[in-house]
């Protein structure tokens, strides 16, 4: 047993090093397949704004690419690429010039990772506890209710839906701030007044984010348990007279779950990219709104630098999905 | 034999109708059955796929899920209606005083969970109070009672072949001593080796605990085997009952007579005889005896009025027109034209 548990772990282990190492390799290759480069654009409108001399591009042109080192080979490039990854060197901003686009992110991160973490637990806690309850026969009318409700919010996008609570809870009720993640005068402490500032910040998009996914669980949760409720081991459980609370949580939602989490693991992408919708309309100070603003400000080593941090990301909560699975079903632990 | 048939019956089943509603109107899958068991005895109910049988073992323990409905009737256990019974009461009854072995003995273990907290949460559910080292004593008393090695409580149900896992159903079925055990095919996914083995231990299992057993199965030479009592289902009635001797050797019910034609005998050689055409549909039954359209000696009164189940000899008793006008069952003609066009 543990020895096949050592060997699942070390090959699912090497799958992700494996992913990532592509990852980081395709990062490196497609913004360099691309027509132009950094420095062209960066000038084209250091032009346009400062109108500097042809003559001065030039030269100003092949000292930036010396000191981005873009004009080595492109395999040296790569192996220089690799070596800035492990030291955690990401280049820098072109737009917040002298600013490391690794101090950017880790600034960005918690944020995004907070956010995310909380509302996509919630969304799939609460959405998949509801979707069991749906298919149980004794779910009454109140609870059948939902079934409509949820396909009207899995149809409409995270950005309506937050556009539509920041209208009612922001600017009608005023209950909640409309943006930002933190009031702009906050000195940052760590006390109750900061605590309580974060999360009135982060209620709506965390809201934002469940309501566009607990749908999407509910209705999956939904059609899972009643597939499994029709199986032989739900009859032969209630034939040996246990309660239907046991029968509902060990019996139903116990196997149910196993499809769920599978989606959980297959949707996290999506997941990911709706939030930094979310984030850019609620001018949330995560992942999301830093790519945002560096696509529209073409700032090559930020979008860089995210987008590998997405992947990266997403790479890692795969494997910890692979860790958690061979736990709920025994059948794969071999 | 006779001390059996001298106590009070255990498990009486009166009128009992199931029906599955449908969009033609509700199919009779259990039409007006009634028999009734005592303590010890080993009915056999036989009928072909359609005939009933799996619905009947079913609402025996109240498990009928919708589109099936009880449609009417009552199955008194010691007395007390299970169909009437509170929801608490019910599960508290299943296990402790009916206990079922499923048909599905493949599927009807949680994937999920080790054999032993399948068994333990069964046990739990009805006492409460246990302690885990006696829990575990018993897990593996039971486990010895079926035929399996203590090991296999550790394991999980992908990890336990096809034979494994109907004994563990068993030991299920029987950890709490039940009263009645309804074994609903219990061997219809196993090969004949290993049915036999089951076969055994069901009815070593059965001797020990003293409980009645209703056996549901299509396999008349396996029930032939076990039961004493033998039911025969037809279209959702009960078409004959009767001691097993009596029901092979004199049946007294047409369809019954054919049944029994069509098991292949070993020292007699003769050609096997079928029984032509197809039950009917449940929700379009014919008129008068169910049985009419394929019976070879049906007349007028068959299609007119439909037969009530009546004693045709010492312990036996038939639905069938023929009685009591005639003593026994007069000798079938051979197939006309007719019949034979319904051969399938």
């Amino acid at each position: 047993m543990s020895r096949e548990l050592v060997r699942y772990l070390l090959t699912r282990f090497g799958q992700l090093l494996l992913i990532i190492f592509v990852a980081v390799s395709i990062n490196f290759i497609i913004p360099r397949l691309l027509p132009g480069d950094p420095v062209q654009t960066a000038l084209a409108r250091l032009q346009a704004t400062g109108g500097a001399q042809n003559v001065d591009i030039q030269a100003i042109s092949a000292a930036y690419r010396a000191k981005y080192g873009l004009d080595a080979p492109l395999l040296e490039q790569y192996a220089n690429y690799w070596l800035d990854l492990f030291r955690l060197d990401l280049g820098v901003s072109f737009a917040n010039f002298p600013e490391k686009v690794s101090t950017m992110i880790g600034n960005a991160l918690p944020w995004s990772v907070s956010l995310l973490a909380v509302a996509t637990l919630i969304a799939f806690a609460t959405g998949s506890l509801l979707g069991a309850r749906l298919a149980w026969p004794t779910a009454g009318r109140g609870i059948k209710a939902f079934v409509p409700l949820m396909m009207i919010l899995t149809s409409i996008p995270f950005y309506l839906l937050a556009i539509i609570l920041i209208y009612f809870f922001a600017v009608v009720l005023k209950w909640f701030p409309p943006a930002g993640g933190v009031d702009t005068t906050r000195i940052m402490r760590l006390d109750w007044a900061t605590t309580e500032d974060i999360l009135r910040h982060a209620f709506l998009p965390c809201l934002a984010i469940i309501l566009g996914n607990v749908g999407f669980w509910a209705l999956g949760m939904r059609s899972q348990m009643v597939s499994v409720l029709g199986e032989d081991y739900i009859t032969f459980a209630e034939a040996k007279g246990l309660h239907p609370r046991r029968i509902f949580v060990w019996y139903g939602m116990r196997n149910a779950l196993l499809a769920q989490v599978t989606a959980l693991a297959l949707s996290l992408g999506s997941v990911v990219s709706g939030a930094v919708l979310v984030e850019v309309i609620f001018n949330y100070p995560g992942l999301g709104s830093l790519l945002y603003v560096a696509i529209r400000g073409q700032d090559y080593f930020v979008i860089q630098g995210v987008v590998l941090m997405l992947i990266v990301s997403l790479a890692v909560l795969l494997f910890l999905v692979d860790l958690i699975y061979p736990l709920l079903d025994p059948r794969i632990r071999r | 034999m006779s001390a059996i048939q001298d106590s009070k019956p255990i498990l009486v089943v009166e009128d009992l109708n199931v029906h599955y509603d449908t969009g033609k109107g509700p199919a009779k899958a259990v039409n007006d059955v009634s028999f009734s068991l005592r303590p010890g005895e080993r009915l056999g109910l036989i009928g072909e796929s359609g005939s009933g049988k799996t619905t009947m073992a079913t609402a025996l323990m109240r498990l009928t899920r919708a589109p099936g409905r009880i449609a009417g009737g009552s199955v008194k256990l010691d007395g007390r209606d299970i169909l009437k019974m509170s929801n608490k009461e019910l599960r508290e009854t299943r296990l402790r005083d009916i206990a079922l072995i499923p048909q599905g003995a493949m599927s009807s273990l949680n994937p999920v969970m080790r054999l032993e907290e399948q068994m333990i949460d069964a046990i739990v559910a009805h006492k409460p109070g246990m302690r885990r080292a006696e829990l575990d004593a018993r897990v593996q008393e039971l486990l010895k009672n079926v035929g399996l090695a203590p090991e296999v409580a550790r394991r999980y149900p992908h990890e336990l072949s096809g034979g494994m896992k109907q004994r563990a159903a068993m030991a299920i079925a029987t950890s709490l001593a039940p009263k009645v055990i309804v074994a609903d095919e219990p061997t219809s996914a196993l090969d004949v080796v290993v049915q036999r083995q089951v076969m055994q231990t069901l009815g070593r299992l059965q001797d020990g605990l003293g409980a009645a057993v209703v056996l549901i199965g299509h396999d008349m030479g396996l029930i032939a085997q076990f039961a004493d009592t033998v039911g025969v289902m037809y279209a959702g009635k009960l078409v004959e009952i009767g001691p097993v001797r009596q029901m092979i050797e004199s049946p007294k019910h047409p369809y019954t007579r054919l049944l029994v034609d069509s098991l292949p005998g070993i020292e007699v050689k003769r050609e096997l005889t079928g029984i032509p055409g197809l039950p009917p549909p449940l929700v379009d039954l014919p008129p008068g005896c169910s049985f009419n359209p394929r019976c070879p000696l049906a007349f007028e009164r068959c299609v007119r009025e439909t037969p009530l189940l009546q004693q045709v000899a010492p312990g036996q008793s038939a639905a069938c027109h023929l009685y009591p006008e005639h003593a026994a069952l007069p000798p079938l003609p051979p197939m006309t034209r007719a019949h034979q066009e319904l051969r399938p």
